[in-house]
């Protein structure tokens, strides 16, 4: 719940900055494997968190990035799975590179923005308030 | 208009910011945390409260404080030993966040603290995810847990710098098979040391406080393979692409 509140506020504060914004659509999310977060229960939980803010309805997008790992003394590289296999499967050496798989990040946003829409507020004000 | 815009944000980039804050500035003075995580009725009171007194007999000056969703009673255990301790009441939420910590430190945590043992909420899920500007981050299990526990929670053990195993008076009890927990250790988080403890019999305690003094004291803490994503440390301004207006402090009151 707190990883979607994290992102709501993310970017409920991007759309302050850029100070027209009136819905915002979709969310872009990329989630690593070993990122520790459950994408169903993350998906339940923005919506919960876009309630009564300007993410209201706001499509949750995850692309998930699946963990992968090198060995740094064999360079064996491999799919280290759920759970994670963290030592290296060819050789059993434990100097290993993590190469992906720990992602939480807000990749993009699609937003509305007061331009060229017949909104009859001010430019200025602000676009919480507007969606409440 | 709709549009898209790129943000290229972390996730956890207000937390990681305001930790790294918070760890500058309690090294500025002196001060090192060490957090710690795991599943409730693990035993990490019952085993904070064996190093605090083992602090004092040190002279080493320490300092306690306890998250917990409601109730004060950790607090209480804790306060026996002597140490400044302080209960944080959560309200629902099931984890710390470094800007949480900071703010309750303000004005609390006395000037001359050697170290401050953060007792995270108990529970392995959330908390991993917090960087609490620990300079020693702990996850522990009791005996009676399992010995999948290490699998069953990969980001916990995973971010681990120290691993402790508890209540090993009762292992035989419940057949603990260490060698298989250990192994379950490594797969997630090759070359972490685990230390077995028991704080009713007094195994391994003082283990606990040797790490944290080494660490505090600037010996380079295990770095886990979870931690050494390129680009993405979790513990060291990896995430490159935070606003620099997130650095402020902020605390979430909803769970």
């Amino acid at each position: 719940m707190s990883v979607a509140l994290a992102v709501v506020d993310q970017v409920a504060e991007a759309a302050a900055r850029a100070g027209d914004v009136t819905a915002v659509r979709s969310v872009r999310l990329r989630v690593g494997e070993l990122a520790g977060v459950v994408p169903d229960a993350l998906a339940f939980s923005f919506e919960l968190a876009c309630a009564g803010t300007l993410l209201e309805g706001a499509e949750l997008v995850t692309e998930a990035v699946p963990g992968r790992a090198r060995c740094t003394p064999c360079a064996h590289e491999w799919a280290v799975g759920m759970p994670p296999q963290l030592t290296c499967p060819g050789c059993g050496g434990t100097r290993t590179e993590l190469l992906a798989g720990r992602e939480l990040q807000i990749v993009d946003v699609h937003w509305e923005d007061g331009h060229k829409h017949s909104t009859p507020h001010p430019p200025t004000r602000e676009p919480i308030s507007e969606e409440r | 208009m709709c549009r898209v815009v790129d943000l290229r944000q972390a996730v956890l980039a207000k937390n990681d910011a305001s930790a790294d804050e918070l760890r500058a500035l309690l090294a500025d003075r002196g001060t090192a945390v060490v957090n710690l995580l795991s599943s409730p009725g693990s035993g990490k009171t019952a085993l904070l409260e064996r190093e605090l007194l083992r602090a004092r007999e040190r002279s080493v000056p320490v300092a306690a404080l306890s998250a917990d969703l409601a109730t004060e009673n950790d607090a209480a255990r804790l306060a026996r030993s002597g140490v400044p301790v302080k209960q944080v009441l959560t309200d629902g939420l099931c984890h710390l966040e470094a800007g949480m910590l900071a703010g309750h430190l303000d004005g609390w945590l006395p000037d001359d603290t050697r170290l401050l043992f953060v007792e995270n909420v108990g529970n392995l899920v959330c908390p991993a995810s917090y960087d609490l500007g620990e300079t020693l981050r702990v996850t522990l299990a009791s005996v009676t847990e399992g010995e999948d526990k290490p699998l069953k929670y990969p980001t916990a053990f995973g971010l681990a710098h120290l691993v402790v195993i508890t209540k090993t008076d009762i292992a035989e009890a419940v057949e603990f098979d260490e060698a298989a927990f250990r192994a379950n250790v490594e797969r997630v988080n090759p070359g972490v040391e685990v230390i077995l403890t028991s704080a009713r019999r007094g195994q391994g305690i003082g283990a606990l406080l040797d790490r944290a003094m080494a660490a505090a004291a600037g010996t380079p803490v295990h770095v886990p393979v979870m931690a050494r994503q390129h680009g993405h440390t979790h513990a060291g301004g990896g995430h490159t692409h935070a606003h620099p207006e997130v650095t402020g402090t902020m605390a979430h009151t909803h769970s």
